[in-house]
């Protein structure tokens, strides 16, 4: 009896697995084409681009960049390749929504084992891109490009280091992002005749005035993880200066040692300044507690700025975050060149123009950062990113480490977890042995 | 005679050849797919592999034994722990309750069936988000608390990083203590208090399904048996106690399976809804086995994971297998 519904039963899961295997044989179709088309178009040759106008055929560039300022930003050099390269290339945005690309990382990461890189794809400079792809051998070099377009001399050496791996630089830095910017309600402070702080001790004095009078001193949302991680770093910053902070990322400064104790003492004493539902809210509603004066102070990269215009808060003020006064904490949206990318040449055309005053001159008025060249025309800018500007020139560059510039993928993941329960449990002692235990994970400590 | 018994052998064989036929691409579909890319994560699990780019020497149960090792992953274990029980328990009992009530054949039954059957239609991502909103701590059910004048029930939900534990020195972590099972008092044995608030959503989601369970279960029980025991003075209560329950054992048994195995696996819901919360308070392995190896690049470490969550599922539906094989066997 049961015999027959079940063979029919059996009959639809058979068609659906045939459907599945064509449906994946159909992809590994596809995957498989690219890498020949890459083949032969490096085989062309990568000589000298020639002629921009002899470009021609696709060229994908992978972003996370999907909305607002940041998509406007990228068409706006999508707008300046016909003229600069060549209008026969057809451009491919392709992006992936979410912020900071966690997800875009992941589809990046199937795609490139999966030996369907894109033309180029947006990476934060650093270790995000150094240990993720190049030490593994899947970026090619551009100290040739370097060389001919000068930027030896444009960028600043600090970047330069950054970007570069045992002397070559692997990826072209189209912006500049701040992570230690203190953001305050100007008008909460007159009220209250409070200064703003440019020192922890100066912090601790405005906190417990304004905690005196019902307002929460510093504002913190950090659902995603890297807020919080991003505050230890500027605390990490202002205790222990750029050099010893540098070190730390090298296994020169001892993680165990007596300043870092003492800086995560600090992070534990700002800590008990924020708002107690900070890890409910985002970064951006974090600000909106500011905004509307319920809090008085957030620790937030310049791509808050952005946000403040959006929400047209003009009582904004900005000042480098407790301690951080000549340095400048920096993040930046970079792009490359991967081994067997399609159509080189184009890649090629798109780095000279992402790396161009031109083209960081059309990009970083939208998206609300500044150019990693030092030459671009300051008009074009409000007076927060001029004062960021003037800064850049002049400041201490160090990595961020929330955003992929300090440490490896993998050790960044560490820090970030240890982060994660030292907010609740508060033990100082653990964290700093744990943070310790993930230096030398990362075989980056003895 | 003859002619019939080979008509009915050809129509036997005919029939076998054609379920061999359609069984054997999803045969092999399944060999690659499920099982290849088992045994493939496995292989990663116990290799070095923790860059991009593939490295597949062996170095035995190293990322295991990291892995037990890892504050967090012990975190997940109890937090997986605690979800299940709850999770479970609350669909349980809700489920049965309601259907019970549903049993009695009140009025508008089919729409309340499908007024909790509803949910069930609704994936867990959106289910995460809708209850993200309604149990923020500056939002939703808070404030319907406020404007109640219900401020005790006002709390902080999946924002709260409160831990209950046996503390060691308390008078029963002391007792804990002198019986040599000091290791309980610990807050890796405790309970996080946010985990209640992917429970409630959880809950919601997935009780109205095992409700549909019971119901059928109950409408399968003959009314016969229950008129005997009301012939012999039983109270309704006594019946589902000593009747219902009993006889309902397998669908408690199927239902236990199918949300074990759910909340064991955990990922989608966390995800839209807390993510690892505080102090991990609602982190769960597959979260973890998500961000190390796609952020951390870790993929030797989120392969143990998996293998590690596989083991933990096998061992709530294998057993379960055997046993509804042999019963079908048996019919």
């Amino acid at each position: 009896m049961l015999r027959k519904p079940r063979i029919w039963l059996l009959a639809v899961i058979g068609v659906i697995a045939i459907g599945g295997v064509g449906v994946a044989c159909g992809e590994d179709g596809e995957g498989d084409e690219t890498p020949t088309a890459a083949a032969t178009s490096a085989a062309t040759g990568t000589a000298p681009a020639g002629t921009p106008s002899a470009l021609s055929g696709e060229l994908e560039v992978f972003s996370w960049w999907t909305t607002g300022g940041e998509a406007a930003g990228l068409e706006a050099l999508f707008d300046l390749y016909p003229d600069q390269c060549s209008p026969d290339v057809e451009i491919t945005n392709a992006t992936v929504a979410g912020g900071g690309g966690a997800q875009a990382r992941q589809v990046l990461t199937t795609r490139m084992l999966g030996n369907d890189p894109p033309g180029s794809f947006q990476v934060h400079m650093g270790k995000e891109l150094t240990d993720t792809w190049v030490t593994t051998d899947y970026m090619e070099p551009l100290d040739a490009l370097f060389a001919e377009e000068g930027w030896e001399d444009v960028f600043p050496q600090g970047v330069l280091d950054i970007v570069s791996y045992e002397g070559k630089p692997y990826s072209v830095p189209v912006n500049i992002h701040r992570a230690n910017v203190l953001w305050y309600n100007k008008k909460v402070f007159a009220d209250n005749n409070l200064e703003p702080p440019a020192t922890f001790e100066e912090f601790f004095t405005v906190a417990e005035a304004l905690k005196a009078n019902g307002i929460t001193p510093l504002a913190l949302g950090d659902v995603e993880a890297f807020a919080s991680v991003q505050l230890m770093e500027t605390t990490l910053i202002g205790v222990l200066g750029a050099d010893a902070y540098n070190g730390l990322w090298t296994g020169e400064t001892d993680w165990s040692g007596a300043e870092v104790t003492s800086a995560l003492d600090t992070f534990k004493r700002l800590l008990g300044y924020v708002n107690s539902d900070h890890s409910s809210l985002t970064w951006d509603q974090a600000n909106d507690l500011v905004i509307s004066g319920d809090a008085a102070m957030t620790v937030m990269g310049d791509w808050l700025h952005a946000d403040n215009k959006a929400k047209d808060f003009a009582d904004s003020g900005w000042m480098p975050s407790p301690g951080t006064a000549g340095i400048y904490d920096a993040l930046s949206d970079t792009f490359g060149l991967p081994k067997n990318a399609p159509n080189p040449d184009a890649v090629n055309c798109w780095l000279k123009l992402v790396g161009s005053k031109a083209g960081q001159e059309a990009f970083n008025p939208l998206k609300g950062s500044i150019c990693a060249r030092t030459d671009c025309d300051a008009a074009l800018f409000d007076e927060y990113l001029n004062s960021a500007t003037d800064d850049w020139k002049q400041d201490a560059i160090v990595p961020s480490l929330a955003h992929g510039a300090a440490a490896a993928p993998g050790w960044a993941t560490e820090i970030s977890d240890a982060v994660t329960v030292f907010l609740v449990d508060q033990s100082v002692g653990t964290l700093q042995s744990r943070l310790s235990d993930a230096c030398q994970g990362a075989d980056v400590c003895q | 005679m003859r002619t019939r018994g080979r008509r009915l052998l050809r129509t036997v064989f005919s029939e076998q050849a054609a379920a061999i036929a359609l069984i054997v691409p999803s045969l092999f579909a399944v060999a690659i797919f499920v099982y290849g890319f088992i045994g493939w994560s496995a292989l990663v699990s116990v290799s070095e592999w923790d860059t991009v780019r593939p490295d597949y020497t062996y170095v035995g149960l190293r990322n295991f034994r990291d892995l037990f090792d890892n504050f967090r992953f012990q975190i997940d274990i109890r937090n997986t722990v605690v979800f299940t029980v709850f999770f479970v328990g609350a669909c349980l009992v809700i489920g049965f309750v309601v259907a019970s009530i549903l049993d009695r054949h009140i009025m508008g039954e089919g729409l309340f069936r499908s007024i909790y059957l509803f949910p069930m239609a609704v994936s867990f991502i959106v289910t995460g988000v809708v209850w993200r909103w309604l149990l923020a701590p500056r939002a939703g059910v808070n404030i319907l608390f406020d404007k109640a004048g219900a401020d005790a029930l006002e709390n902080g939900w999946y924002t709260n990083p409160d831990v209950v534990y046996v503390h060691a020195s308390s008078p029963l972590g002391e007792a804990l203590q002198a019986v040599g099972l000091g290791f309980l008092a610990d807050a890796n044995f405790g309970i996080p208090l946010a985990m209640f608030s992917v429970v409630i959503a959880a809950t919601w989601q997935m009780s109205g399904f095992v409700m549909v369970m019971y119901l059928a279960g109950l409408r399968a029980i003959p009314e016969e048996i229950k008129e005997a025991a009301r012939v012999d003075g039983a109270s309704e209560l006594q019946i589902q106690r000593h009747i219902s329950l009993p006889l309902l054992r397998p669908v408690t048994l199927s239902a236990m399976i199918i949300l074990g195995h759910q909340s064991l696996k955990i990922f989608d819901l966390v995800v839209s809804m807390t993510r690892r919360g505080p102090g991990f308070a609602t982190d769960v392995p597959a979260l973890y086995m998500f961000e190390t190896t796609f952020q951390g690049n870790r993929f030797s470490h989120g392969a143990a994971i998996s293998i590690v969550m596989l083991l933990a599922v096998s061992v709530l539906v294998v057993p379960y297998l055997f046993w509804s094989l042999r019963k079908e066997a048996r019919l």
